[in-house]
């Protein structure tokens, strides 16, 4: 038996280089040259990690683990195939089954190891289990309002958040107890039971345009519910993994959050249903003026510069390829052209950029907020293609506004604005967005695949007989 | 190998600042890939429920380790796939300004 405990070493080590990969992987995303290598990192630590366990003399019976790892292969083909539309509810689906996996091994380990438990053992198990259950439900939750099989209008009713809290307090409270009576075997189910419950909740105050902080934040609880699994196993190749997702989820939740104007503990604790504004007065029919494909078609060409802005409106209406023909028009007229990308514009972070560089527009021309913002002055035309709030110049100036502070793309800094719209029907938020009735701006009405199509026929025919 | 507990700790907290600090260097521009790849990598969880189901302890183990396995490959699988799906698509123009 000497030669054998040095498989364990082997195991060890292929955790360690997987460790190693995991890291590199995230390191190389830092930038669109190097990402696919990050990629290939990842699959390679992976696929290393998962060799390195089959050796272990542990596993008695291969029958299961081949079958299984199989047919999640089968079912993981396809999810890697959907259409770039549908990236955020498929998203929100694998933050699910991520979760849906922590939380039966964790059921499964409390019941090998019960009914002695060590107290810290069973605190990382409750931890395990609580988020991977209130993760799996809530993300199942979140996949369902994006593919729009559940309403995505929020749903609220007084003492919404006393409920919720009161579950998830309740939940901890009997873990607590396992903790410290671990032979309580019966009490396990609760703390499945209660998070499950939760996660469902949690979801149901949440609208459309709330989706990019609420995946950040189930991107953040699938990561810590990872790393609590870790301690479970004592692995530290899981600890970090979940540890790196976890950090990665937290960031983009609060660049959201940000994004938003949101406090972070708003954010934290699920209230990021807020509190339905309802601005009703000063309901007086001012006037805007409204422009056609042509004329729009003409401000374009005169262009020097127009930096287009795409919201959630824009996926919507499937106008990216439009977007790209136009894109194309105008900057083999020598026009230059920049897209403006809001971090909350869609449906979860970077959505837009995906949707865009799908249509194939180079990524050196998307910009974000803090990068597009000083370009605003010198810009001839800002289009926007169904984004509102994330427009809207009452964030920066009027300090009774809902959004007062929260950060904004300054398309009125333009010396023209175009605005694709299909009604003047207010944003998410439910806010008059005074950009609208400002002299430099033209309200384009209509859908916005159509529109912008409208205007690239103008521009490809207005060669002819201009 | 067994390790204490706060060997364990240590090594989060590490990989918590390793994570932010990677993380934050990350461009908006591929917030979305980089979710989808943090999901992959976080469906290493399957390296557990193999163990789970491979040592075949109990018939409660096993049926739910099978199950999870299920679930984190479909997302190694699967997310893999569509962060370099969705990689490829990222080009910079033709050429490029200098």
């Amino acid at each position: 038996m000497t030669s054998l405990p040095s498989t364990d070493l082997i195991i060890e080590i292929t955790y360690l280089i997987a460790t190693a990969l995991f890291i590199l992987s995230l390191k190389w995303m830092s930038s669109p040259t190097t990402a696919r290598h990050g990629v290939w990192a990842g699959e390679l630590g992976m696929l290393l990690a998962v060799a390195g366990t089959l050796l272990n003399r542990g596993i008695v019976d291969y029958k299961w683990v081949a079958i299984a790892l199989v047919l999640g292969t089968i079912i993981g083909v396809p999810l890697g195939k959907v259409h770039m539309t549908a990236v955020p509810q498929r998203t929100a689906l694998s933050h699910a089954f991520g979760a849906l996996c922590v939380t039966l091994v964790g059921t499964a380990e409390f019941y090998l190891r019960a009914p002695s438990v060590p107290r810290f053992m069973m605190s990382v198990l409750s931890m395990e289990v609580i988020l991977g259950s209130l993760t799996f439900t809530g993300s199942l939750m979140a996949a369902g309002k994006l593919q729009e099989i559940l309403p995505q209008r929020p749903i609220t009713y007084k003492g919404q958040n006393i409920v919720n809290l009161g579950l998830l307090a309740a939940a901890v409270g009997v873990a607590a107890y396992l903790v410290i009576h671990p032979d309580h075997m019966y009490l396990f189910p609760i703390i499945l039971v209660i998070p499950l419950l939760f996660g469902v909740l949690m979801i149901v105050p949440i609208g459309g345009a709330d989706m990019p902080t609420v995946i950040s934040l189930l991107n953040s609880y699938a990561g810590l519910s990872a790393a609590a699994m870790g301690f479970v196993l004592d692995s530290k190749l899981l600890i970090v993994a979940g540890a790196l997702d976890g950090a990665s989820g937290l960031i983009l939740s609060v660049n959201m959050s940000k994004a938003m104007n949101r406090s972070f503990s708003n954010v934290l604790f699920g209230a990021f249903g807020q509190e339905q504004v309802s601005v009703k007065g000063g309901q007086e029919t001012r006037a805007v003026r409204s422009a056609t494909p042509e004329e729009a078609a003409g401000i374009l060409a005169a262009a020097s510069k127009v930096v287009i802005v795409p919201g959630y409106g824009m996926a919507v209406a499937q106008a990216q390829h439009k977007v790209r023909e136009l894109y194309d028009n105008l900057t083999k007229r020598g026009v230059d052209v920049k897209f403006g990308i809001h971090p909350v514009a869609g449906r979860m972070p970077g959505h837009m950029n995906v949707l865009l560089a799908e249509a194939d527009i180079p990524y050196d021309k998307l910009l974000d907020m803090d990068e597009v913002n000083g370009e605003f002055p010198q810009t001839d035309v800002a289009l926007i293609i169904g984004a509102n709030d994330v427009t809207n110049p009452a964030a920066r100036t009027d300090a009774s506004s809902p959004i007062f502070g929260m950060p904004i793309l300054d398309v009125d800094k333009a010396r023209t604005v175009m605005v694709i719209k299909r009604s003047m029907a207010a944003g998410f938020a439910g806010i008059d967005n005074p950009l609208y009735y400002l002299d430099k701006t033209l309200m384009l009405f209509g859908d916005a695949k159509n529109f912008v199509g409208s205007i690239v026929r103008e521009l490809s025919g207005g060669d002819s007989h201009g | 190998m067994k390790t204490d507990l706060i060997t364990s700790l240590y090594v989060f907290m590490l990989a918590g600042f390793i994570g932010f600090e990677v993380i934050r260097r990350v461009s908006p521009l591929l917030h979305t890939p980089l979710m989808s790849l943090t999901n992959a990598l976080d469906a290493i969880a399957v390296v557990g429920a193999i163990l789970l189901a491979g040592e075949h302890k109990t018939t409660l183990s096993t049926v739910l380790g099978t199950i999870a396995i299920v679930a984190a490959t479909s997302n190694v699988v699967g997310g893999f796939l569509i962060t370099d799906r969705m990689l490829k698509m990222f080009r910079a123009s033709r050429n490029p300004k200098p």
